[in-house]
């Protein structure tokens, strides 16, 4: 079945606290090379028929309305997923 | 009397608690339901707290795509007294009817306490009961209460009067300019994270100086809107 993938990441700007908590999580265990750690949101959209730009359209129309909120997050990519037959 | 309905979505805590202050206040609570489309007539309606859709997706987000919304957001623009408590604030931010979001607490934390506030503006439909700059004390309780928008919102909220509560002694959860709760340009809808409708009742509210659990400074929100509802 065909998916789209569409990732919401927390705006830049706006403290991730989620983000800052997994950060030092991370120093905690050493793991001193990842220096800070962002945290965001991967949605999978099922689709029965194929992708078209249409869909695609849809898909990004619904990412911006209602799977993020753009005031404090922005959409970072809408796309097919390749191989989801694996 | 003045009927006060009060929405009651999946997941929510404080309806409730905001159905008994709405009637400690001398109006009459009509429950809502989220799924209905109809406001059966009401002269202002409260969002309450709590965790309605468990926050799946993001706070008060699915919530403020209900059926019901639909008619809150026509009947905010036509003048509604609306008040978002909590989950009700992060569900009108959701709604577009105030601006601006609501994020994590910077701490990380759940905070709950009893907050003082100031009320900065008094000529909403929820805060004419108070004279400027009073300041309050209700509890406050929440995980993802921090308040943000970009500068621009912020100053236009600031330069407009818009700011209708503001944190006193502490900066809870982080929320720019210590915003605490807001209102719309024509000043029927109003948000605020704090509760309110935990500060009703003697015996049951914030400790006074006077006696422990005494507080009841929420109240006089639930009365503004009555005035507002009569002076309409």
């Amino acid at each position: 079945m065909p998916v789209i993938v569409v990732e919401v990441m927390p705006k830049a700007e706006l403290l991730d606290p989620q983000g800052k908590a997994v950060a030092g999580a991370l120093q905690r265990l050493g793991r001193s090379a990842f220096s800070g750690v962002r945290v965001g949101k991967r949605f999978e959209l099922h689709v029965d028929g194929p992708v078209t730009d249409a869909l695609l359209a849809d898909a990004r129309e619904v990412a911006e309305t209602l799977l993020a909120n753009l005031v404090i997050e922005d959409v970072v990519s809408v796309r097919e997923l390749e191989d989801v037959e694996a | 009397m003045t009927r006060v309905g009060v929405v009651t979505f999946p997941g929510s805590l404080d309806d409730g608690d905001a159905r008994r202050a709405v009637r400690l206040a001398g109006a009459e609570p009509v429950r809502l339901w989220h799924g209905d489309h109809d406001l059966q007539g009401v002269d202002a309606v409260v969002l309450p707290g709590g965790f309605s859709y468990g926050d799946y997706l993001r706070c008060g987000a699915i919530a403020a795509r209900s059926p019901i919304m639909t008619e809150i957001v026509a009947a905010a623009d036509a003048g509604l007294p609306v008040l978002g408590i909590c989950n009700g604030f992060q569900m009108l931010t959701e709604a577009h009817l105030l601006p601006g979001g609501l994020v994590r607490n910077d701490h990380g934390a759940f905070v709950c306490r009893d907050q003082r506030l100031r009320v900065e503006q008094t000529s909403t439909a929820w805060t004419n009961a108070f004279s400027a700059g009073e300041e309050i004390v209700v509890p406050l309780k929440n995980g993802e209460g921090g308040y943000v928008a970009d500068a621009d919102t912020v100053a236009r909220l600031e330069g407009e009067g818009r700011v209708v509560f503001r944190y006193l002694d502490v900066d809870p959860n982080g929320s720019v300019n210590r915003i605490a709760g807001i209102a719309n340009e024509r000043g029927n809808v109003v948000g605020l994270m704090p509760h309110p409708e935990h500060a009703v009742e003697p015996g049951f509210g914030p400790d006074t100086r006077l006696a422990m659990r005494s507080g009841v400074d929420g109240l006089r929100i639930f009365r503004s809107a009555l005035e507002a509802v009569l002076a309409a």
